[in-house]
């Protein structure tokens, strides 16, 4: 019989060598970033010429139209961006991760990452439709913070299909074909959240309710992620 | 070729049937169904103004819809002992039922659209020009999210060609896509206006929804049409496994 002691320190040192793993992992992805710029560098051109083709077909949209387009094209981004986080790992490399990490801590820093990703590009993307569109929104900050809110759950959601569509052909159009239906609720979510950005009147307590369903959906996926994601692993 | 088989096949209608594999339930499908058509076709309904006799598509379209989500719960179900199995034979039936779940949705729309054009489109307006003003629904929208997963599943298991990994791959997005499909469907109808009936709450579900009259033939329907799709499941899983088994076998 080992000394409680002793199993509780064990135990806890487990703990710390999985978040050990974990700030590696992420640490890894982030020191990527720096030395491939040539990826973050084209999604930010395709964000800078998605909007720029918008602004040349749309005069002056309304602030519904503005809304809806802005999410429409935050979605495409988000496919772009995410895209490229398990298409990038070569076979090689995924039996590499095999050996040293753990499937759950593996996922979780992917998530971690593609979230703050999405929040950096729905910053770029909210600059320059500013910019290119006119700032409509008669709040800045609270779209920017609801933004950043619906950025972190399409990218949630679209590390687990990069996830599914890594193992697939046609990785990137399958992507698409499998997030859409499932993104719908999300979406309008929260399109009819970043409305009390334009200054519509919602009843008392809606928005607060829109936050925590968008907030519930997003732990939800994490969790499902941690569960599904060891049955993707293996090869 | 015809003379080799002769002897072995039924020769008329009779033997045929007596040739069949039935059992309990597929007998109480046949029954059930049999009063659904004729029970619902026959036996008395509220007199509503704007729906007249059409309410007796309650009977087959609600049912249709039913018995879509029973079955997709069942494929999910399929789903999970895959991964926890990883027999193979699990996954065959998770395919069969998905499939035979999306089969159910069409015919769901089919008759959706009968009764929807009768009640809600524009009598002023062409059918087409309706479309974009009813599909708007929620109810709708949440079938039209149901199918679409289900037609994302199948494209993702055709562009997989290795058997074990395209089974594990699609269990996985089946048991996701199946946990993102619920909230969708309770999010949605709070999120936009209705016309369709069953507004508070889950469609179908509620007891006074449905007068009682009605409720004497749509439950027994909603049984006999799940029990028919389970049905034309198990033979899509015969006719698979026996497939595996003939590739497996090398046989011409």
């Amino acid at each position: 019989m080992r000394p409680v002691a002793e199993i509780a320190s064990t135990h806890k040192s487990k703990q710390v060598e999985a978040f050990k793993q974990y700030t590696a992992l992420l640490k890894k992805e982030f020191l990527l970033e720096t030395r491939q710029q040539h990826t973050l560098y084209g999604v930010m051109l395709y964000i800078a010429s998605t909007v720029f083709v918008i602004y040349l077909t749309i005069d002056a949209p309304d602030a519904d139209t503005w809304n809806s387009l802005f999410w429409i094209t935050q979605l495409f981004i988000c496919i772009n961006a995410v895209a490229k986080s398990f298409l990038q790992e070569a076979r090689g490399r995924m039996l590499y991760y095999y050996s040293i990490t753990s499937p759950s801590i593996f996922i979780l820093s992917k998530l971690s990452y593609n979230l703050v990703l999405m929040m950096a590009m729905h910053l770029v993307n909210f600059l320059l439709y500013c910019a290119f569109m006119g700032n409509l929104t008669a709040s800045f900050w609270q779209f920017l913070a609801i933004g950043m809110l619906g950025s972190m759950g399409l990218g949630l959601v679209f590390t687990m299909l990069a996830a599914i569509a890594s193992k697939a052909m046609q990785q990137a159009s399958l992507m698409a074909i499998l997030g859409f239906p499932l993104i719908i609720p999300q979406l309008l979510l929260l399109v009819r959240l970043s409305k009390t950005a334009f200054a519509e009147v919602f009843r008392d307590g809606v928005p607060l309710q829109l936050v925590l369903l968008l907030v519930s959906l997003d732990i939800m996926i994490v969790f499902l992620a941690v569960i599904l994601y060891p049955f993707l692993w293996k090869d | 070729m015809y003379a080799r088989w002769k002897g072995r096949l039924p020769s008329n209608a009779l033997q045929f049937i007596l040739a069949m594999q039935f059992t309990w339930w597929k007998i109480t499908s046949i029954v059930l169904l049999a009063y659904a058509i004729i029970g619902g076709i026959l036996l008395p309904v509220p007199e509503l103004t704007q729906l007249g006799e059409t309410i007796r598509n309650l009977y087959y379209h609600v049912c249709m819809w039913f018995a879509m989500m029973i079955l997709f719960t069942i494929s999910i179900a399929q789903s999970i002992k895959y991964l926890r199995t990883g027999a193979i034979e699990h996954d065959i039936k998770a395919v069969s039922y998905a499939g035979v779940g999306t089969y159910l949705g069409l015919l769901g729309y089919a008759t959706g659209a009968i009764w929807a054009s009768f009640t809600w489109a524009d009598p002023n307006n062409p059918a087409f020009a309706s479309f974009g003003s009813i599909m708007r629904e929620p109810k709708l929208i949440g079938a039209a999210i149901a199918l679409l997963i289900y037609g994302a599943y199948f494209i993702l298991r055709s562009s997989i060609t290795d058997m074990d990994q395209r089974a594990r791959v699609s269990a996985v997005y089946n048991i996701f896509a199946y946990a993102m499909l619920f909230p969708s469907i309770w999010i949605i109808p709070r999120l936009l206006p209705s016309l369709h009936p069953g507004q508070e709450g889950n469609p179908a579900l509620n007891f006074n929804d449905i007068d009682a009259r009605m409720r004497m033939v749509f439950y027994p329907a909603v049984m006999g049409w799940t029990l028919m799709g389970v049905w034309m499941a198990t033979i899509k899983i015969r006719y698979k496994i026996l497939l595996e088994k003939k590739w497996f076998t090398n046989e011409k």
